[in-house]
């Protein structure tokens, strides 16, 4: 078996008497889509920061590519190689469609303490912005503000802008919310093909989306997996259908 | 954007078509007036760095102004008195020389906001403000406890600073010095903002999670910016204070802070003309209401009222209207 890009473990985080993240474990292998659900409050939010960098895990590791990177801030694991995109759209709102592909690009680049040369005329970073535009099919609306995009266009958008980061490792918070059966159906082609440049941990409650990508499954419910496997060994686990699924089921 | 290069173009030719017309008609204090406007633009387009880039709302750049001003105060007492600075380890003299006095007004304002913006930086919001401000303040009571140069009643220089092939005591060739730093500052704070940095430095301001998401620091950005706006208003502070051929701890007072936030406000914040337009109006109204009534501040504060709830974008983005996105 190949080694995983992306290992958790053990890892524990409390707020108060609240144990959000309770022991957690899970891998990431190259080349795979493993999502992450589980109902409402079960702590993926938690999670995901913890992963990226912006919450401190009380216990456990975080490795990325081999390296330890439990103590890296999250400007270091963005730049280590981890794309992530948000749940609820974080960009960068008075800049055009194509700034925030550039800055994207720039950030990926690096060289950022430079104060004199048009960086919409930096060549390099365009190419790289308007491929990343082209290959989400924001491309016509690279000119526009952000602030004017409609919600799906801006889910659109974070995803190009990870795309331009080159990451080793995408980490996309929902990225169907909101999107409607079409955006959504669209957006599942498109991650379908993304596997192959960098394996994906995908939350999401999108199950349609879910079970027609994901090569395996956790799920969470408080804080703790419950139960890891592929579609058909999850919706099988009677577990998962009494924490998760058995609503769906029942009607 | 094409409206706002053309305000830009007639706002910028406003400074020099006043000074010359005041020039032909004899007004040598109209020429004093335009200086004065093209220096606090100066001190203006530094703060809008910090504050319209990066949205750093620093409450302390008045310490930049005041730096600016006592290293030229400094300079000159030294160098009329014929006693030399330091004499070991090594011999420091001072200098009547402008050009010597701006680079050494650059280096100590650029440092004192590196150590400055080093600590406040790590808080953001009111904090900041708090913070920025209580460093302003420390210097400004230290300025005035310092009787080496003056202490509250500051410092006098006889003489206006040199320039190579100038007369700095003509008002006019005094006034064209400081329109070219004006116009050499705009230049570099309009690459700025376009550049790599810029991109970058604004990005912070409206989402610093994504800066931090796409590999950059949002701290290194702000500090960097930090220390370019407060070395811009330093300089600005050593024209100040040659103008005035007068250096005194008023320079480092929160007002004077307070007055910079001004003119950056009134004028359009992020705007880059914008400082030029605030410093421009703010001497014009300190002139004219100022005859009328010592308490002209009580207009002003109603004219910032009115520009704060009713043109967010200042007189730029009235005139001007929305910031269109540059290309």
């Amino acid at each position: 078996m190949t080694e995983p890009l992306l290992k958790l473990d053990d890892l524990h985080k409390s707020f108060g008497a609240l144990k959000a993240t309770d022991g957690v474990s899970l891998t990431l292998r190259p080349g795979e889509i493993h999502a992450l659900i589980g109902p409402n409050g079960a702590g993926k939010s938690t999670l995901i920061q913890q992963i990226a960098g912006g919450l401190r895990s009380d216990s456990g590791t975080v490795h990325f590519a081999g390296h330890d990177v439990t103590a890296l801030s999250t400007v270091a694991r963005a730049r280590a190689g981890l794309g992530r995109t948000f749940q609820i759209s974080s960009l960068a709102m008075e800049y055009t469609v194509l700034q925030n592909a550039v800055l994207g690009a720039l950030g990926q680049e690096g060289r950022v303490m430079r104060f004199f040369r048009p960086v919409m005329k930096d060549a390099a970073l365009l190419e790289k912005a308007k491929a990343a535009l082209e290959r989400v099919g924001l491309m016509e609306q690279a000119a526009k503000r952000t602030a004017d995009l409609s919600h799906g266009q801006r889910r659109q958008l974070e995803v190009a802008v990870a795309l331009t980061l080159s990451p080793r490792v995408f980490l996309m918070d929902e990225p169907m919310a909101g999107l409607g059966a079409s955006g959504s159906k669209r957006l599942t082609g498109f991650l379908e093909g993304l596997r192959a440049e960098a394996p994906i941990l995908l939350v999401e409650h999108d199950m349609d989306a879910v079970f027609a990508l994901a090569d395996r499954i956790s799920v969470l419910v408080y804080g703790q997996i419950i139960a890891t496997g592929t579609a058909e060994e999850i919706r099988r686990n009677p577990d998962v259908r009494e924490a998760y699924l058995g609503a769906e089921d029942a009607a | 954007m094409r409206r706002e290069a053309l305000l830009n173009l007639v706002l910028f030719a406003l400074l020099p078509a006043t000074a010359l017309i005041a020039l032909a008609l004899d007004e040598p204090f109209i020429i004093t007036l335009a200086t004065k406007a093209a220096i606090l633009a100066v001190a203006g387009v530094g703060l809008n760095i910090a504050l319209g880039l990066g949205g750093l709302v620093s409450f302390g750049h008045a310490a930049f102004f005041g730096l600016g001003g006592y290293a030229m105060g400094i300079l000159a007492s030294h160098a009329q008195s014929y006693v030399p600075l330091m004499e070991s380890p090594f011999l420091i003299e001072g200098t009547k020389s402008m050009l010597v006095i701006w680079c050494v007004a650059i280096v100590t304002s650029a440092l004192a906001a590196l150590a400055i913006g080093a600590l406040s930086l790590r808080t953001t919001g009111v904090y900041f403000i708090m913070i920025t401000l209580a460093f302003g303040q420390m210097l400004y009571y230290f300025a005035i406890s310092w009787p080496a140069y003056g202490g509250e009643d500051g410092l006098s220089i006889y003489v206006r600073n040199g320039f190579p092939g100038l007369n700095t005591l003509d008002p006019i060739q005094f006034f064209a010095i400081t329109f070219c730093v004006l116009a050499l500052v705009l230049f570099g704070a309009g690459r700025l903002a376009r550049s790599p940095f810029g991109l970058a430095l604004s990005a912070t301001r409206q989402n610093a999670v994504r800066v931090e998401t796409v590999g950059l620091a949002p701290y290194r950005l702000r500090l960097v910016a930090f220390v370019i706006s407060g070395a811009v208003t330093g300089l600005a502070g050593a024209l100040f204070a040659d103008l005035n051929r007068f250096v005194s701890p008023t320079m480092f007072s929160w007002q004077t802070s307070g007055e910079i936030m001004v003119f950056v406000i009134l004028g359009g914040v992020g705007r880059l003309f914008g400082p030029v337009a605030g410093a421009a109006l703010f001497i014009l109204l300190e002139h004219v209401l100022g005859g009328l009534s010592d308490y002209w501040h009580v207009y002003l504060g109603v004219l910032l009222l009115l520009v704060v709830l009713f043109a967010r974008g200042g007189m730029i983005g009235t005139l001007a209207g929305r910031e269109v996105a540059h290309d």
